[in-house]
């Protein structure tokens, strides 16, 4: 079988593996920094064209369209200053992309940072990166301190006449921060709760400042785009899910691997080719979750033709994400699973909304009832029921993220689940208590 | 929102060191020079590292006043995020990721070494004092699952038998070298028969 790949030359991340070095100087042989100049000087507008023209959809999860984002910041410096803030919180489960750009890509990083913080006239960028990252924050200020040492960055960056600091905020564990505006407000030195939007961060971000975010991927595949042009770009993938991606691809593989591909690449064949197939082969496949664990996930039956790309992908009730694709094969109880999914959710809600602050905890609580076969099949109602309480209730998509995964378990293995639970509820009797106890820490008792 | 043990034992005094009081002013200089409160993340980590890996409560107050913080804004930041310490935690502080990725591929066998090897319940400090551990969501290195993360390094790779090697290496004080312990290339596909004739592609 002749399988289609990507062309080593439209690769973006050629040093995804670190096989030539990730020092400045090898970077520029890849063809990083060449004629950055040129390409400012062509002006605003044009990057910010170019990059509508190329179609590109941010990487970090929700695929926004980024020129159109970029369009968004005021066209000129008004009394408040402008910033640009790179996503580097990457802590959804089955993502492990901006790591690799990170430790091996962060001239790439880097000179997406000047080209963006150009377009959307910022002359200060943080780059957040999760705290765990420990050495790769390391690896990336050396990245950033050579590039100021060849006045890649800095005042009068790359003799363009534009001046651009780089500084590195480390995070400290928490999920939440990877929303842009959490990841603001902790940046502003508070929790990293969600605010209320509008106002959008374009118009009233960190500091109150306008305030463009992005996520590292979606950033570093900009220069690459300015040079080869956003004709070539485009001419990747298909209409609106245009370019390449890279693919985390984890769980029951043989060989858990990342790979740069085309957008739109089935899944089966990006399963099957680079991660040297399902353990136990195609047929053992149970579910796929194919963006990250708060996508909902997708039955085999789904995954024998499914296309890996925003569209085909909504189409088919679950969504691209970060293209964290975690494999689940026959040996996995995906009920447990997915109960070990809800409960991430409950450690890492930010407690500001209460649908999600309690809804986390009572889908965790029911799954962990229902993995066990303790739950009845009222409770399975109760869970689609608390799910929809949550969605669409919260400030920010995370109550989404954490009702999808068992929204997508309850549409495709309500089956097994009602074989494992059709007991009727033991205590069937209302039990009598008086009004004025808290009834949930007697829950446990009316299962 | 974790749920956090502040020490029972507080020394009543902190103060940065001549070194880190450098660091602090450097940081500082990063963020706006009205929005100190920015610097307070980064000099938490500055205290962690200056106490043995965890943060006494006299910190707090001491950066609540060096950023002109109340001290209630420090202490809500310290217990919001997971990785600031607030009770001590052993010379090489084990964290075990179990989230799906690496529960898929055996996370839990991994947990079970840390409990025969340091402690049988999880943020307690071994006998010999050397060793702590903890569950952890998601650590981000999923195509290298299970991993664990000791102190700042990523231990990636594992069985059973490569975690017990680490754990005792931990006992012994001699850690073993971080990275994959099956020998691959970082996160790249081992999957030879089926490249286009690139390196490790």
């Amino acid at each position: 079988m002749v399988l289609k790949m990507l062309k080593e030359e439209d690769k973006i991340f050629k040093n995804l593996y670190n096989d030539f070095g990730w020092s400045i100087d090898d970077a520029i042989k890849r063809n990083d920094w060449s004629d950055t100049k040129g390409i400012i000087t062509k002006g605003r507008e044009w990057i910010i064209n170019e990059i509508k023209t190329s179609e590109l959809r941010g990487r970090g999860g929700a695929g926004f369209p980024t020129g159109l984002k970029w369009s968004f910041a005021p066209k000129k410096i008004g009394s408040r200053p402008h910033y640009l803030v790179i996503n580097a919180d990457e802590s959804e489960p089955g993502t492990c992309k901006d790591r690799d750009i990170i430790r091996f890509e962060p001239q790439k990083l880097i000179e997406g940072c000047l080209l963006s913080a150009y377009a959307v006239n910022a002359h200060v960028c943080y780059i957040y990166i999760r705290g765990e990252y420990f050495n790769e924050g390391l690896r990336l200020q050396e990245a950033i301190d050579e590039a100021y040492k060849k006045n890649f960055i800095g005042k009068n960056a790359c003799n363009s006449n534009w001046d651009l600091d780089i500084y590195i905020h480390y995070g400290a564990g928490a999920y939440i921060c990877g929303e842009e505006t959490a990841l603001i407000e902790s940046l502003e030195g508070n929790k990293g709760q969600p605010r209320l939007k509008p106002p959008f961060p374009a118009l009233v971000g960190l500091y109150g400042c306008p305030t463009i975010v992005n996520n590292v991927e979606t950033i570093a595949v900009v220069p690459t785009i300015l040079r080869r042009g956003a004709k070539w770009f485009a001419s990747i993938g298909r209409p609106k899910n245009t370019g390449t991606k890279i693919f985390c691809i984890s769980g029951n593989v043989n060989k858990p691997c990342n790979v740069e591909e085309e957008m739109g690449i089935p899944l089966k064949d990006l399963i099957e080719k680079y991660a040297d197939g399902v353990i136990g082969g195609w047929k053992n496949l149970q579910a796929v979750i194919p963006g990250g664990s708060s996508m909902p996930l997708l039955p085999k039956n789904i995954c024998d033709s499914i296309k890996m790309d925003f569209d085909s992908l909504i189409a088919a009730k679950s969504g691209m994400g970060t293209a964290g694709i975690i494999v689940i094969n026959n040996d996995q109880d995906i009920i447990k699973c997915m109960a070990r999914i809800a409960r991430f959710y409950k450690h890492e809600s930010c407690g500001q909304c209460t649908p999600c602050r309690e809804g986390s905890g009572w889908m965790w609580r029911i799954l962990e009832r229902t993995a066990k076969g303790e739950a009845t099949h009222k409770d399975i109602d109760l869970l689609s029921d608390v799910t929809k309480q949550i969605e669409g209730h919260t400030i920010c998509a995370f109550g989404e993220g954490s009702a999808w995964p068992v929204q997508g378990l309850l549409r495709h293995f309500r089956k097994e689940i009602d074989k494992r639970c059709s007991g009727e509820p033991i205590v069937k009797k209302k039990r009598e208590v008086p009004y004025l106890v808290d009834q949930h820490l007697l829950e446990s008792k009316d299962a | 929102m974790s749920i956090k043990k502040v020490h029972d034992e507080q020394p009543k005094n902190f103060e940065f060191s001549e070194e880190n009081l450098k660091l602090a002013n450097k940081i500082l200089k990063k963020y706006p020079n009205n929005q100190k409160k920015s610097a307070v993340m980064p000099l938490l980590y500055l205290a962690q590292n200056q106490n043995d890996n965890w943060i006494p409560l006299a910190a707090l107050k001491y950066i609540g006043n060096f950023l002109s913080m109340s001290y209630i804004n420090v202490y809500e930041i310290a217990t919001f995020y997971t990785m600031y310490n607030l009770a001590p935690v052993g010379k090489y502080f084990v964290q075990v990721c179990t989230t799906s990725p690496c529960l898929l591929r055996g996370s839990s066998e991994i947990v079970k070494a840390c409990k025969n090897k340091i402690s049988s319940e999880p943020d307690n400090i071994s006998k010999n004092g050397m060793c702590s551990w903890t569950e952890v969501e998601c650590l981000g290195a999923c195509v290298n699952a299970p991993m664990i993360q000791i102190n700042n390094d990523y231990y990636e790779d594992l069985d059973l038998k490569s975690t017990e090697k680490i754990l005792d290496s931990l006992i012994q004080d001699n850690p073993l070298k971080p990275g994959s312990f099956r020998n691959r290339k970082n996160s790249a596909p081992e999957n030879k028969t089926l490249t286009n004739g690139v390196k490790n592609a």
